[in-house]
């Protein structure tokens, strides 16, 4: 997946929990992104976001902490 | 397993059951018989197992009281009052049988057989014609009329037979009310000599299909059935060839075409249509194992005895010479195929799929389940990928069509699916449709919903392009919010916006099934000036006033239903419009009970079983996530293997994960991703990286020029199962003749999955559905023993429901309180702009299906032979296109030619067509945006710039020239 449609798909899950009610729009982005994203996803996630997270909002960020890390081997 | 056996009483009962159950009874020959009040004194003698002769009767329309034959005496009543059009009271006593009556009804016979031919052994309906057993019926044995003025002789020479006439007086003068057979439809004929003008088919036309195609001409004995004006015939007319005039007609006046060639049918199996997710219940007629015609089973609880074009007739491709029917393979997709046997494709396929997952371990494959098999196909699917593979890379065409319905519904309601049956659209006062075309995509629902509309039924249609459901004849109130493509959320909002400000929403059923306090928060976000119909205009396209009254007469108008099909889901918010209709259900409190509900139409026959059965990669059957131990202990339970509790990989996703290394096998069960998903070149560029793609389908689609192994399907008339259409209705399809490929899907599945190791032995699929309702509650009571005794249940069936459930939530929502969820409008970024300043929206056509790879191989394409483009004639205009023209329709993602047909049935600014032909390639143009929860494809909104062309692209030309290199195939050596 190209790192450009990865940080869209990321924003447009934190852009929909961003505009919802409570105070747990983070954990929310980041359980989405954990039931539905492949390992393969999320990892591609995490890196983005460890070298820096280019273009990812700040709701993803945020959420970053609560991202499943996948398991060495697929 | 046996066929089921029709029930003896499959009869026609003359007049329609009435809606009342105000028991009244009375005496037919002597005979008791209780029947609800308003039933015809005709039903009640049928009721009763006592046959009144009749012609002009028939149990799908209204009683007419024209033909005269099914006279009858009642005590104490002056007369001999037609049983048809006379109500029971109570006490009645009625007599069926007198000399007299006999005598009136064989006068009334001896007029109609006056002025018929009477070339009964060589007519196409004999054996299966009404006229002809009533004349037996009556002891009609004479015909005392002296020939004269008739409508059924050629010429004016006199005679019975028509053969005989041209043999003895070939040059006679010609009868001026001889009109010749019209053959121009391609399924059936209307023969006018043979017509006794019952107007069974012009009351059919109008009550049970709704399209008002065929009217009676003239009075008297000119009188004639006629496809509207004079120069019209049946093909061009406004007949839409649904078949519901050639179920009535008792004679061969209009007869299928394929009864005339080969006789009349004798068997039936009872099985269920394999196009829409309508899901009607069908006889296949057969002579042997050859199938002679597909009718509309009259107790089918979907279609009530009604069809389209498609089911009724569309059938043909079974036997298309197209079909594939031996197993082949090649190493790449460069060389031609080679035909092989079974033991050697299976052979091949699991030697490659062992050597990727050595090498690029167990999640470098997956499957694509398919929504036009059977739940059992495509549970064996999935289970292949979780319980063989060792992944849960498993996903289904719903993924591109209604996965934000499993999401949003699932979300609000608790639960993924629709909550009515189709009869309860009979107590519908209101009806939202957005997002769908019913005429077109689910037309005997749409047939269902007209017919409430002329009993004064109220509707919105939210939708760009103004549909034919808004042009039913005798409607009630109608409202079209003509919304730009893309603003689906915004409407939806502002409706709620109206319903909140002006205090129209049901607080009483919000405060017992939803919960308040999300409400509360809901309303203070619903009540800002930003969701008001007046700002939300600009951006929408749709004047404030029209919307504010249709939210309004929502809001007030009784029982208030929502259907919505694909221009709701395929949008880059589509999980949200799911979430704001489900919303606006709440608001009205127009959830649970007959008449109202959300009601998401299916697109393809097994979509919502194949959601169930656990297509999707982050769900088990029963939409219960891999990540919960206690699902996956179910299933290892059953199947002695461990599951992985990580989701797997979306189609888009694995095209992506293909392009960049890490998937490398598919298989591929009945669905053509390469025509039917967006971004045609990426979903090539992600095939073309695989090192292996099995394609199991009946036909070389688009996608299995891709593919290393080509497996031959089966229709769904050559093997057992079950469908599950959009009511959650389970049905049975059944094994109508063997399959020319040798096996059904579900035993090539296994087939496969034993080459892999897997020890599978199911003998039939019963036995898979035991496995389905032993792991998955919401079936834990469906049995193929049960299906045939009940016909069809809808789930969830279990000790709770034993009986099915035809109502969801109806005194809670599945998940306990219903959710209000906020739904903030976001334009989508597919924007328009200089370069690309129109917006592309697309869809079905009637005649066509999906992909077309079934229709497009029967004679349905004498009404769509290709994709149009549909354009306003301001944006034609100024473009210079004209009727017909040749044009290229671009977008960022690729380009395509086709021709424009100009309409202001879309707005300005918005272009509309189908993606029914491989050779247009509407999906070249599509972008892979996509819906934020769910990934489903943006198919409803892209940019595009249309200019008149000169001839294909070069994509078309390059995609042609690769097709065809890549169809070549080398026969097996005998």
């Amino acid at each position: 997946m190209s790192p450009e449609k990865m940080v869209t798909m990321a924003n447009q899950i934190a852009t929909f929990f961003a505009s919802q009610p409570g105070d747990d729009q983070a954990l929310r982005t980041a359980a989405h992104i954990n039931d539905f994203w492949d390992p393969r996803m999320r990892r591609h996630l995490l890196d983005h976001l460890a070298a820096g997270g280019e273009g990812l909002k700040p709701l993803v960020r945020e959420a970053q902490p609560h991202i499943a890390a996948p398991a060495a081997t697929a | 397993m046996k066929d089921f056996i029709l029930p003896p009483k499959d009869w026609d009962m003359g007049t329609p059951l009435p809606g009342s159950d105000t028991p009244v009874t009375l005496k037919i020959d002597g005979f008791d018989i209780t029947v609800p009040s308003g039933t015809s004194v005709m039903r009640a003698a049928m009721e009763a197992g006592i046959r009144i002769p009749k012609l002009c009767a028939t149990d799908s329309v209204q009683a007419f009281g024209s033909c005269r034959l099914c006279l009858v005496e009642i005590e104490g009543r002056r007369g001999t009052p037609a049983s048809c059009t006379t109500p029971v009271a109570q006490g009645m006593e009625v007599r069926t049988q007198s000399d007299k009556l006999h005598k009136l009804r064989r006068g009334v016979m001896e007029l109609y057989i006056s002025d018929h031919p009477l070339d009964c052994l060589t007519c196409s309906a004999n054996g299966d014609c009404e006229l002809q057993d009533m004349a037996g019926m009556v002891g009609l044995r004479d015909m005392r009329y002296t020939p004269g003025d008739n409508h059924y002789a050629p010429t004016m020479a006199g005679g019975l037979t028509q053969s005989d006439l041209r043999a003895r007086t070939p040059d006679a003068a010609t009868n001026a009310r001889y009109i010749p057979k019209d053959d121009s439809n391609p399924y059936f004929t209307y023969d006018p000599a043979k017509c006794i003008v019952c107007s069974r088919c012009v009351r059919a036309c109008e009550e049970v299909q709704g399209t008002f195609a065929l009217t009676i001409e003239s009075r008297g004995f000119d009188s004639r059935v006629s496809f509207g004006a004079k120069s019209d015939d049946a093909l061009h007319s406004d007949c839409v060839s649904c078949g519901a005039c050639v179920q009535a007609c008792p004679t061969a006046t209009l007869q299928e075409k394929s009864v005339a060639e080969m006789g009349t049918p004798d068997r039936a199996v009872l099985t269920t249509c394999a196009y829409c997710g309508v899901g009607c219940s069908f006889k296949a007629e057969l002579n042997g194992d050859k199938l002679v015609r597909m009718t509309p089973y009259r107790h089918g609880k979907a279609n009530r005895g009604h069809s389209c074009v498609k089911g009724r007739f569309a059938y043909g491709y079974a036997e298309h010479p197209d079909r594939i029917l031996n197993p082949m393979i090649r190493d790449t997709i460069d060389d031609p195929w080679r035909e092989v046997s079974w033991d050697e494709a299976m052979d091949f396929t699991a030697k490659r799929l062992t050597r990727i997952r050595d090498e690029y371990g167990r999640k470098s494959m997956g499957v694509i389940t398919s929504s036009r098999c059977t739940n059992e196909e495509t549970y064996l699917v999935q289970k292949l990928t979780r319980a063989v593979f060792g992944n849960n890379n498993t996903d289904t065409c719903a993924r591109v069509c209604h996965s934000p319905t499993g999401y949003g519904l699932g979300q609000t309601f608790g639960t993924s699916a629709g909550t009515q049956d189709f009869d309860s659209v009979e107590e519908t006062d209101i009806a939202i449709v957005i997002g769908a075309n019913p005429t077109d995509g689910h037309p005997v629902f749409a047939s269902r919903l007209r017919k409430r509309l002329r009993q004064g039924a109220k509707l919105i249609v939210i939708d760009p392009r103004r549909i034919d459901l808004l042009s039913t004849p005798h409607m009630g109130e109608k409202w079209h919010l003509p919304l730009r493509p893309g603003t689906n959320v915004a409407v939806v909002s502002a409706l709620a916006h109206v319903i909140v400000t002006e205090g129209l929403a049901d607080e009483a059923f919000i405060r017992t099934r939803c919960d308040w306090d999300e409400y509360q928060s809901y309303a203070d976000f619903i009540r800002d000036e930003r969701h008001s119909p007046e700002a939300t205009e600009l951006l929408t396209g749709v004047p404030s006033a029209t919307l504010r009254d249709a939210a309004r007469a929502f809001a007030r108008g009784g029982n208030g239903a929502i259907y919505y099909g694909l221009g709701v889901t395929e949008h880059s918010q589509g999980s949200t419009t799911v979430m704001g209709i489900a919303n606006l259900a709440m608001l009205t409190g127009n959830i649970g009970r007959r008449g109202v509900g959300v009601n998401p139409l299916r697109g393809q026959n097994n979509v919502q079983g194949s959601c169930d059965m656990g297509s999707f990669p982050h769900e088990l059957p029963g939409y219960r996530h891999v990540k919960n131990p206690e699902v996956r202990a179910i299933f290892e339970a059953a199947w002695g293997v461990e599951i992985d509790p990580e989701p797997g990989l979306r189609i888009p996703n694995m095209l992506d994960a293909a392009v960049e290394g890490t998937f490398k096998a598919l298989y591929c069960q009945g669905e053509d991703i390469l025509q039917s998903d967006p971004d045609t070149k990426h979903v090539a560029a992600g095939l073309a990286a695989m090192d292996c793609v099995i394609v199991h389908d009946l036909f070389l689609n688009e996608t299995a020029n891709y593919a290393h192994v080509f497996l031959p399907g089966s229709t769904f008339l050559e093997k057992d199962g079950t469908f599950t259409n959009a009511e959650r209705r389970i049905n049975r399809v059944r094994e109508v003749m063997k399959p020319k490929n040798g096996y059904a899907d579900w035993e090539v599945t296994q087939r496969l999955a034993n080459a892999l190791g897997a020890g599978w032995h199911y003998t039939h699929p019963a036995q898979i559905m035991e496995e389905i309702a032993a792991t998955t509650p919401g079936f834990a009571n469906v049995t193929y023993d049960l299906l045939e005794e009940r016909g069809s249940v809808q789930w969830p069936c279990n000790d709770a429901a034993p009986e099915g459930t035809p109502l969801m939530h109806v005194d809670g929502f599945v998940r306990g309180k219903g959710r209000f969820i906020v739904t903030e409008y976001l334009a989508t970024d597919e924007r328009t702009g200089p370069r690309f300043p129109l917006l592309l929206t697309t869809g079905r056509i009637l005649s066509q299906y999906n992909v077309g790879a079934q229709t497009r191989r029967t004679a349905n394409n004498v009404w769509h032979a290709q994709d149009e483009l549909e354009i306003h004639p301001h944006d034609a205009e100024n473009r210079g296109i004209r009727e017909g023209d040749w044009i290229r329709l671009a977008s960022r993602s690729g380009e395509t030619t086709l021709r424009a047909t100009i309409t202001d049935r879309v707005s300005p600014g918005v272009v509309y067509t189908t993606f029914h032909h491989p050779d247009t390639q509407a999906n070249v143009v599509t972008t892979d945006f996509s819906d934020w929860a769910t990934n489903c494809p943006e198919y409803k909104v892209t940019a595009v710039q249309v200019a008149p062309s000169n001839g294909p692209s070069d994509w078309q030309e390059d995609y042609a020239a690769q097709a065809a290199q890549s169809r070549r195939i080398i026969p097996a050596a005998e």
